[in-house]
């Protein structure tokens, strides 16, 4: 075991707790000198909640805090910075419309005679990229800049006023692989530095090639620390999606794959920087289940089906009969129906009551001369309410004040009072309580054996076994593999996605 | 090149060609006089212009400066009339009256989060009323001051003078952009207009950089309201109203982003002297109406709009194949 | 029915009281305030004069509720005023039959709203800088129509929209009251209220429950067109001729006040037309009030601006915030309970 004075930050039994739910639960983290920490964990995990803890973003319910073996409590970002941890996220988190000298040294920029002395500005902000092994106009404004390079200023920012750790917050999900390559020579440098690094990502390749330790969150949880060089890829895979890859608890599903017709269908349906081309065919009552990390293309697959974006490739058929799925409109048409991942910002009109966001995507497809009178709402409301379990003292309540799990169902209310004939379901279960969790996993399978057609995207495996008669793999952003009948285990999900593997590394 | 001095050339080649084809037509527009009455005539707007481009830049809007100049002026001749201090002294109260009140505006935008464009035009309420209150006649300003104000000039060769409230323009600009672009609360202004939260997250004291500026922009409105009282000798509490929107028309034209976070103050100078110009050409002119004033500067408004959202997109796809 | 009856009721309370607390103070201040004459058919009194002067800022209010509701603004509806003003008396001055000049000078408002909705809707431009073009540009093309001298007509059906009487009201109340309460009634009888609010709160949300929100956006800015057009009318009717230069000035502000004083969010939402004139009305009785009162009316302003100050800051994001965290926290506390029990 390596010696205590060679850690550096260190947080031990961190407890957070949010309204209704407790986003860490007693939570080990240590990072030493010199290394590359990687922390992964799907959404809602706790990954970001514990650097908000260590940065001083959020002030932890319980739990202690070291740096360089002091206790410390950052009371904000600017805090966290001055005591030595800095933090660089994935949307770069400075000003594009400033110089890049001008972002570097914001709040400190040299002064002569009271006034920026420029040159001397613009002079030190050369040196200091110079170290990272960048020569570029720092007078020109970030934003013309790529996003690579804009990352690297973000470090050699956070390194120059923080200097002792370095968390990076999916540095490299909007980079190509060359830029990829040169951020590693970068934090490679730092490492050796003796900087302490932490490096979130959910590229399993850039783990491997890049860090030294691995801590794992789910739900909130700690599930372990393991030396990267001796945890096989299989075992990551099944720490992050939670499965113990114990067979045997597979059942029969009722639900066997229809051999009746195909009512959707879609052909080599792609769109460019999105998702690669892909076949999909959905029958009438199956559930269809895609499976794949966070940034695998998921949410991007179901957002091309509804019309969200648009396709530059392929066909959509609904019934034998070619659409045109050019507007979430269009897909609502055909009887299509979607539950965005993103309750907040894609789902709920937080100011709308429960019935009204109830009434809202029928209303919108009948048109606003024939509006649904307040009592057919109310019945509407009523019904869902009590259907779902919809768990509100008033259903005119404005939905924002509702229990994510709540929320959930309301939306998913909103699709059912349509009458759809495939809904698309993104992440149903993610951050809503275990109650809820089981109840909407039980109106998938009803919906299923009503007829109805689901697309579920979901990171918990088990469900998606549970339900899915059919289940599509997706990595980097292409569909990889597709498992029907007793192909359909979780173990095989896993070996799908940890596929890659290292044959593929990191291009 | 770089894509942020686009607008900003745009601005000067406008204004170059059309002082250019002016001049083609009327030769006499080159002459020194007339360019120092474009700076003398202009100077009032273009020191309150100088304030708002602060204030766009960092995201805000102040429509409190019209009225403000005039409360200025009806302060000063009130002031001048009814006691006997000297108007220096009259000079430095008015500026710290108004400096307050924008200070206090920028205090209510920034800790009860209000909409600035709301805050302020309470402010231009408040401002005009409070002129209404000191009087509603026009009042002429008789000190002996004011003639020795108006005596300083330098002349120009070719008969032009560069008067005492046009050079106070120019020198106006001069500190403004000294200011922008060589001291940390310039840094700090576009900061604030690129993003708050991300300035807050890098350690811009939000804050204190809101209420300095819409001190400043009370500030200049108040120095604004002096020279506008210089120039007319009057106090007037009905006048400059919708200053305003001249204002924010020259920084727009002047290639400022309406939105904030990019833009030049010396820009603005340009968008102020566009406008005088073309008050100057319908003057030659004689048999042009002066509401094509409006309809030029609100084409131009459009174009700078339209010109600001092009170089929005060209430069998101540039970046995205970069 | 009862039901909607009292929601509307508890909704409209707060500017109601206002209302009638500055009626009472006006009472005080002027003791005539109350009285009602019977002249000549029509109805006469400070009352009436509040109602009647208060006409072309009701009808602006009217569309701006709707712009505002949808997270926008339309700072252009002074200038759309004078536009139309212009395009009625020119029409007029060339003997158009009245029918055509309404339909004109109707159809130029809408036009007026679909050069906004377009920026705002299609190009995406923020409505702030949106509307800010043609408030410059439009007193100019106003200018423009009229040449710049004030056109006056004589047509009496015209100038009776502006001065003449119905059912013993003046035409500019009978105007502003039944087009507000068919716009109000229109919205909420219709599902267009509904998607409107749902845009004003979160646009995306509302685009992927299948709203045409791009189609929603250029109405409401079409129907604020449409509302100057007519408040441009009623302006130039009731002196007999257009006034390019003044016609609407700064009507836009005292709009955008009615709107923030009937209590819809200027950050989009719920919303509501009646309580918009009920702002309208407060406005239009202090003035009047101020006026009646002998007080000067140099303190109009600085009374109005202390009403705004007062307003805003109860409908401060920060104070609203406190009240909402009480609201929610109650309401969680309430919840629990249940399934606790």
């Amino acid at each position: 075991m390596m010696q205590s004075n060679d850690e550096i930050l260190s947080a031990t039994a961190i407890v957070k707790r949010f309204p209704g739910a407790i986003a860490l639960d007693h939570v080990n983290f240590s990072l030493r000198r010199g290394e590359v920490h990687a922390l992964l964990g799907e959404n809602g995990a706790g990954k970001s909640t514990l650097i908000k803890c260590m940065t001083g973003a959020y002030r932890r319910d319980e739990g202690s805090l070291r740096l360089d073996g002091v206790e410390i409590d950052p009371r904000d970002p600017l805090d966290a910075q001055s005591l030595g941890i800095g933090t660089v996220y994935q949307e770069v988190n400075l000003l594009g419309n400033l110089s890049v000298a001008e972002n570097l040294f914001l709040g400190r920029q040299p002064r002569r005679f009271g006034l920026v002395n420029t040159r001397e500005m613009n002079r030190q902000a050369r040196a200091l990229l110079a170290n990272y092994g960048m020569d570029i106009n720092v007078s020109r404004s970030l934003d013309s800049y790529s996003v690579a390079v804009q990352q690297v200023v973000a470090i050699a920012r956070a390194v120059d006023l923080s200097g002792k750790v370095l968390i990076l917050d999916e540095p490299t999900a909007s980079l190509d692989a060359q830029e990829v390559e040169m951020l590693f020579r970068i934090v490679r440098g730092l490492k050796a530095k003796g900087l302490g690094v932490v490096f979130i990502t959910h590229f399993l390749e850039q783990v491997y090639a890049l860090s030294d330790r691995i801590t794992v969150l789910r739900n909130g949880q700690f599930i372990g620390t393991r030396e990267t060089a001796s945890l096989p890829r299989k075992d990551l895979v099944t720490m992050m999606l939670g499965h113990e890859l114990a067979d045997a608890e597979k059942e029969l599903r009722a639900h066997q794959p229809d051999s009746g017709n195909v009512r959707f269908e879609f052909n080599g349906y792609g769109k460019a920087g999105k998702i690669k081309p892909f076949d999909l065919s959905v029958r009438k009552g199956e559930v269809v289940g895609i499976a794949g990390l966070l940034g695998s293309g998921r949410t991007e697959t179901a957002q091309l089906l509804f019309g969200v974006d648009k396709p530059d490739s392929g066909t959509a058929t609904v019934a034998g009969k070619t659409v045109s799925l050019n507007s979430p409109r269009a897909a609502i048409n055909e009887g299509f129906g979607f539950c965005p991942e993103d309750r907040k910002i894609e789902g709920i009109i937080g100011d709308l009551s429960i019935r009204e966001n109830i009434a809202l995507a029928l209303q919108a497809r009948r048109g606003w001369a024939r509006p649904l009178s307040r009592s057919e709402q109310i019945a509407l409301a009523d019904r869902y309410i009590k259907a779902l379990d919809i768990r509100t003292t008033d259903r005119e309540k404005p939905i924002k004040l509702l229990s994510g799990g709540n929320q959930q169902k309301a939306i998913l209310a909103r699709w059912l009072a349509t009458n759809p004939q495939f809904l698309i379901l993104d992440e149903p279960t993610r951050g809503i309580d275990v109650g809820a969790h089981a109840e909407i996993i039980r109106l998938i399978e009803d919906l299923c054996a009503q007829g109805m057609s689901l697309l579920v995207i979901s990171s918990e495996l088990e469900e998606l076994v549970a339900y899915s008669s059919r289940i599509l793999v997706l990595r980097d952003r292409e569909h990889v593999a597709e498992l029907t009948g007793g192909a359909i285990t979780t173990q095989n999900i896993v070996n799908a996605i940890a596929a890659s593997g290292s044959e593929k590394a990191v291009q | 090149m770089n894509q942020k001095y686009l607008p900003l050339i745009a601005t000067i080649l406008i204004f170059i060609v059309s002082y250019a084809m002016c001049a083609l037509q009327y030769p006499n527009m080159l002459s020194t006089r007339v360019i120092g009455n474009l700076l003398t005539d202009n100077a009032f707007l273009g020191i309150a212009a100088v304030g708002m481009t602060f204030v766009i830049l960092s995201g805000g809007i102040d429509l409190s400066i019209g009225s403000v100049i005039a409360f200025t002026g009806i302060f000063l001749a009130v002031m001048l009339e009814t006691t006997s201090i000297h108007p220096l002294l009259a000079f430095v109260l008015a500026l710290l009256i108004t400096t307050a009140f924008g200070a206090i505006m920028g205090a209510i935008i920034h800790y009860l989060e209000m909409p600035a464009f709301i805050v302020t035009l309470a402010g231009m309420f408040l401002a005009r009323g409070m002129a209404f209150v000191l009087s509603i006649d026009s009042i002429p300003v008789r000190h002996e001051f004011y003639g020795t104000l108006k005596s300083f000039y330098y002349k120009l060769p070719g008969g032009g003078r560069i008067t005492l409230i046009g050079g106070l323009m120019l020198l106006v600009f001069a500190v403004g952009i000294i200011i922008a672009q060589r001291t940390r609360f310039g840094t700090n202004v576009y900061a604030l207009g690129g993003g708050p939260q991300t300035a807050a997250l890098m350690g811009v004291p939000v804050a204190r950089t809101t209420i300095l500026i819409y001190a400043l922009s009370g500030f200049l409105a108040g120095l604004s309201g002096i020279v506008y009282s210089l120039y007319t000798s009057a106090g007037y509490s009905l006048a400059t109203v919708g200053v305003e929107l001249d204002a924010i028309a020259a920084v727009v034209i002047g290639g400022t982003l309406l939105t904030g976070g990019a833009g030049f103050v010396g820009g603005t100078l340009i968008g102020v002297l566009i406008q005088g110009l073309i008050q100057t050409y319908i003057t030659f002119d004689g048999s042009l109406s002066s509401w094509w004033t409006k309809i030029l500067i609100g084409a131009l408004l459009f174009a700078f709009i339209l010109m600001q959202k092009g170089i929005l997109f060209v430069s998101r796809r540039g970046r995205s194949y970069a | 029915m009862i039901e909607s009856a009292q929601r509307l009721a508890w909704r409209l309370a707060p500017q109601l009281i206002a209302l009638i607390i500055i009626l009472i103070l006006c009472r005080l201040v002027f003791p005539g305030f109350y009285s009602i004459e019977f002249q000549n058919g029509r109805l006469y009194g400070s009352l009436i004069d509040v109602l009647n002067r208060g006409a072309p800022v009701a009808l602006l209010a009217v569309g701006m509720t709707v712009v505002i509701a949808t997270k926008g603004i339309d700072l252009s509806v002074g200038a759309v005023m004078a536009i139309c003003g212009a395009v009625a008396a020119s029409s007029s001055v060339r003997g158009d039959p009245l029918v055509l000049t309404l339909i004109l000078t109707l159809g130029v408002g809408l036009i007026c709203g679909v050069w906004n909705g377009f920026l705002v809707s299609v190009l995406n431009i923020q409505p702030i800088v949106a509307t800010l073009v043609l408030m410059v540009a439009g007193r100019g093309i106003a200018q423009l129509i009229t040449e710049g001298a004030i056109l006056t007509f004589n047509d009496p059906g015209l100038i009776f929209i502006g001065s003449g009487s119905f059912i013993a009201l003046p035409m500019p109340v009978v105007t502003w009251l039944l087009f507000g309460i068919a716009v109000a009634v229109l919205l909420r009888l219709t599902a267009l209220g509904l998607l409107i609010e749902a845009v004003g709160i979160n646009r995306r949300a509302s685009t992927l429950s299948g709203i045409r929100t791009p189609v929603l956006l250029m109405a409401a800015y079409m129907l604020s067109g449409l509302c100057a057009a007519i408040a441009g009318i009623i302006v130039a009717a009731d002196i007999k001729g257009a006034d390019a230069n003044n016609a609407g000035l700064w009507l836009e502000l005292d709009a955008i006040l009615a709107v923030v004083v009937g209590g819809t969010s200027l950050l989009g939402g719920r919303f509501s037309i009646i309580a918009s004139l009920i702002g309208a009305m407060i406005i239009q009785a202090i003035n009047t009030g101020i006026l009646l009162s002998g007080f000067p009316p140099e303190f109009n302003l600085i009374i109005k601006a202390a009403i705004i100050v007062i307003i805003l800051v109860i409908q401060s994001p920060k104070v609203q915030g406190v009240m909402t965290f009480l609201t929610v926290k109650s309401a969680r506390k309430r919840d629990v309970e249940q399934t606790a029990q």
